[in-house]
């Protein structure tokens, strides 16, 4: 469920990043080859998970399903978290440095 | 158990390999002074710039499963951190997760940056075989 849900992210913000390209001016880029690389490692964790439980991979109980997506949820959210901190600090559009320099003038 | 560290230390190394590379082009951009040469690299694109595709998909990538490992119990904010890392069974296990599934993860995303600074330098050439001819329809 982690794993669909940070897909799902990839996927959309990629579809988000060629929307806009080549500019890109929100950094969107960045968001997608986050979540890409999230995807990967977890496609793999996955594959070894499935090599271990076999069929038993496929029917996972309620419980742990529901607990799956509220981690996906928060992985999503922290992926974003982490894009706009790069976002605010790289500044691209310069919005931070004149806000700042506004405010002191 | 720990599977993340291991995209995390190619993460350490691939960012100063970046940083190097870098300050490599830089230099050679101020020496450089041949225009057509500096057009090319343009056109190309710089290393660089691929490196830091793997560097956020690494980055990324651990953070995230570092999340995941913090959500499960077993990264914890106090010494040894790793929970696995208390006694010597669960350390082996830790050890065989990180050189099994942790190696493979860092394997799999190397090889589809690979794949995609391939992508690009052939997208490149193709760019730098079409320009030319249009430069000579221009003047003409």
């Amino acid at each position: 469920m982690t794993l669909l849900v940070t897909v799902f992210a990839a996927i959309i913000s990629s579809v988000v990043w060629y929307k806009n390209a080549p500019r890109d001016e929100m950094k969107v880029g960045t968001l997608a080859l986050i979540y890409w690389g999230a995807s990967l490692m977890w496609t793999v964790d996955a594959i070894f998970e499935y090599a271990e439980l076999k069929e038993e991979y496929f029917s996972p109980a309620a419980a742990d399903m529901l607990n799956d997506f509220f981690l996906g949820l928060t992985v999503v959210a922290l992926g974003l978290i982490i894009w706009l901190v790069t976002l605010l600090i790289k500044d691209p559009k310069g919005v931070v440095k004149k806000a700042l320099l506004s405010k002191k003038s | 158990m720990a599977c993340f560290i291991v995209p995390a230390m190619e993460a350490i190394v691939t960012t100063i390999a970046t940083k190097i590379v870098k300050t490599r082009e830089a230099s050679t951009e101020i020496s450089s002074s041949d225009a057509k040469a500096k057009v090319s690299e343009n056109v190309k694109g710089h290393f660089s710039r691929k490196l830091s595709w793997l560097n956020k998909m690494l980055w990324g990538g651990s953070a995230l499963l570092a999340l995941e490992h913090v959500w499960h119990g077993e990264v914890v904010p106090w010494y040894p951190f790793l929970t696995a890392a208390s006694d010597p069974e669960s350390k082996a296990e830790m050890l065989h997760e990180m050189s099994t599934v942790g190696v493979t993860m860092a394997v799999l995303v190397t090889v589809t940056w690979i794949a995609m600074v391939v992508a690009s330098s052939i997208i490149e050439k193709r760019a730098d075989k079409i320009q030319p001819s249009e430069t000579v329809k221009n003047e003409n």
